[in-house]
């Protein structure tokens, strides 16, 4: 077993003091590895990666990046240690071109690095190169969403956090993102995904993590999950059979 | 920038530097004016048009440029190019001051934040009399010269503010093409998406505010050159808003948008001053007019019509 890479233990956040999402939650997540994060809505998936991510603060408890204490840390820091983020929906500055667009993801790099970078980016993501100078909202949504997960790449983080990478694309399109965030996880990359296409998830996952009420209800191979005949139902809210295992 | 647009913008600074040569002094006033008015608009374009940040407080960095200068120049007998970076770099820092709030506030809060430093920075210009004159204001504010050539005839500051403003739109445009520029843009898109690519939304909302202010500031300087004479009234509210104005119809967050709509704040009054009072009305629908059918500013006109050539 690989060792743990992203380790939250009992914490507590939420968008408000009144309203509470992840309640002492613990959880991590393995080097190298893809971790899915499923669960029902507001079970607390997408802010488990807004927490980690430094969006938001949380309350109680301690989040480790490394072994290390990050709580609180701002994303421009997460960033420089190895920690990306590409949100839910569409993020790009649709008034600047495709070329800007990456150029920002390495904003904080040396402008002879970064151009190095960007190659590098550009031969992993060729559809991206062949768009190059047009209008970022110009293209399809599937090059957008290659061109999210190469911004975030840029700086060759060590743990990607993404979230519903598939939204908005056809099965072959995420077919494609998920081959591709396998192979950067068989290059040492470390996935953290919240996706709402299960199914499709699992096959590219190591482990799924299922989230009920902002606790860990469930800790296993994706592989295993994915034959679970209780998986739909799990899904959809109901309570896990299992409890949470190490 | 594609070839038509460059050879649009070469014959449009060949006509500006010829115009001066057919005009009498108070045209040349006029030409003079609006390269002066252009540099704060260019600073609050960068604010708001570039950083998506609002500001309603520009006239009062004009009046701190311009009270420096007058200060300096006046009660010192500091030269004007020692007085230019004095006024830039004192603007820059209050700019920077003022920027904090934008950190807390956003839309018509900061506007209401901005507008009240506007209201400030006037009542010490009015009530400040021993140091800014009140308002009786500060007079004899001399013109630069450089080198034993002086700048005082009508046409010398003419081409000297010319110069200058085209210096300062080249400094302008190299930023805005930089990553600094990328980095503005992604800040006015959206401030949280910015974040996660790494842009650090604190520092480069702080500068939008201090870059534009520091420009408003050399603006200020040279207005306290041109007119001579500077009083609180020329600072007021009523100036940001005017910019402000200037920057809208003429296209926030377009590079040439200010130069538009400066021109038509600065200009079209003199045009129309055969309407007498009639002039605000007139001023006032066409604006009503502009924001229905061109919210994006005048220079938005040519995208609509590509875009409306393109639908089916």
């Amino acid at each position: 077993m690989s060792p743990s890479i992203i380790e939250f233990e009992n914490v507590v956040a939420g968008y408000s003091p009144s309203l509470t999402i992840l309640n002492e939650t613990t959880l991590d997540a393995r080097r190298g590895e893809i971790t899915l994060l499923i669960g029902p809505n507001g079970a607390g998936k997408s802010t488990v990666l807004k927490t980690l991510f430094g969006l938001l603060l949380p309350r109680l408890g301690e989040i480790r990046f490394e072994g290390q204490r990050i709580n609180g840390k701002p994303p421009r820091e997460l960033l420089a240690e190895g920690i990306a983020f590409v949100p839910q929906g569409r993020n790009l500055f649709g008034s600047l071109s495709v070329r800007h667009n990456l150029e920002l993801g390495g904003i904080t790099l040396p402008r002879a690095e970064l151009r190095g970078r960007i190659d590098e980016v550009l031969q992993r993501f060729p559809r991206i190169n062949e768009r190059i100078d047009n209008q970022a909202s110009t293209i399809s949504g599937g090059e957008q969403k290659q061109l999210e997960i190469g911004r975030a790449l840029l700086l060759r983080p060590r743990v990607l956090l993404i979230d519903e990478p598939s939204i908005g694309l056809s099965p072959k399109l995420v077919e494609q993102i998920m081959t591709m965030l396998r192979t950067l996880a068989d290059e040492g990359t470390t996935v953290l995904m919240v996706e709402q296409n299960v199914r499709t998830a699992l096959r590219y996952s190591n482990r799924a993590l299922v989230l009920e009420m902002g606790r860990l209800a469930l800790d296993r191979p994706a592989s295993e999950i994915l034959q679970d005949p209780d998986l739909n139902r799990l899904f959809l809210g109901g309570h896990a059979r299992t409890s949470a295992a190490g | 920038m594609n070839r038509t647009r460059r050879a649009i913008l070469v014959v449009a600074l060949m006509v500006g530097a010829l115009l001066p040569l057919f005009l009498k002094s108070y045209g040349i006033y006029l030409l003079t004016l609006l390269c002066v008015y252009l540099m704060p608009a260019f600073g609050l374009n960068l604010i708001v048009g570039y950083a998506g940040q609002m500001s309603i407080g520009q006239g009062a960095f004009y009046g701190i440029g311009a009270y420096i200068a007058a200060l300096l120049m006046t009660k010192a007998g500091i030269p004007f190019w020692l007085v230019l970076p004095v006024a830039a770099t004192s603007c820059f820092t209050i700019g920077l001051a003022l920027g904090f709030p934008a950190l807390r506030v956003q839309h018509h809060y900061l506007a209401f934040a901005t507008l009240g430093f506007n209201v400030l920075v006037y009542l010490v210009m009015r009530n400040e009399e021993q140091l800014t004159g009140g308002t009786f204001g500060m007079s004899n504010i001399p013109r630069p010269s450089l080198f034993g050539y002086s700048f005082d005839g009508a046409l010398p500051f003419f081409y000297l503010t010319y110069v200058s403003l085209l210096a300062l739109g080249c400094v302008l445009w190299w930023l805005l093409r930089s990553p600094w520029g990328r980095a503005f843009a992604a800040l006015r898109d959206n401030p949280i998406r910015a974040e996660s690519t790494g842009v650090n939304i604190t520092a480069y909302t702080l500068l939008a505010f201090a870059i534009g202010a520091a420009c408003a500031g050399i603006g200020g300087a040279y207005l306290a050159a041109l007119v001579n004479f500077i009083e609180p009234g020329q600072f007021g509210v009523s100036v940001s808003l005017t910019m402000l104005l200037a920057v809208i119809v003429g296209g926030s967050g377009r590079f040439f948008g200010p130069v538009l709509g400066s021109a038509i704040v600065i200009l079209l009054p003199e045009w129309l001053r055969f309407l007498q009072d009639w002039y605000l009305t007139l001023f006032g629908f066409a604006v009503i007019v502009m924001m229905i059918f061109l919210p994006g500013g005048l220079l938005s006109f040519a995208d609509r019509l590509k875009t409306r050539r393109r639908a089916p």
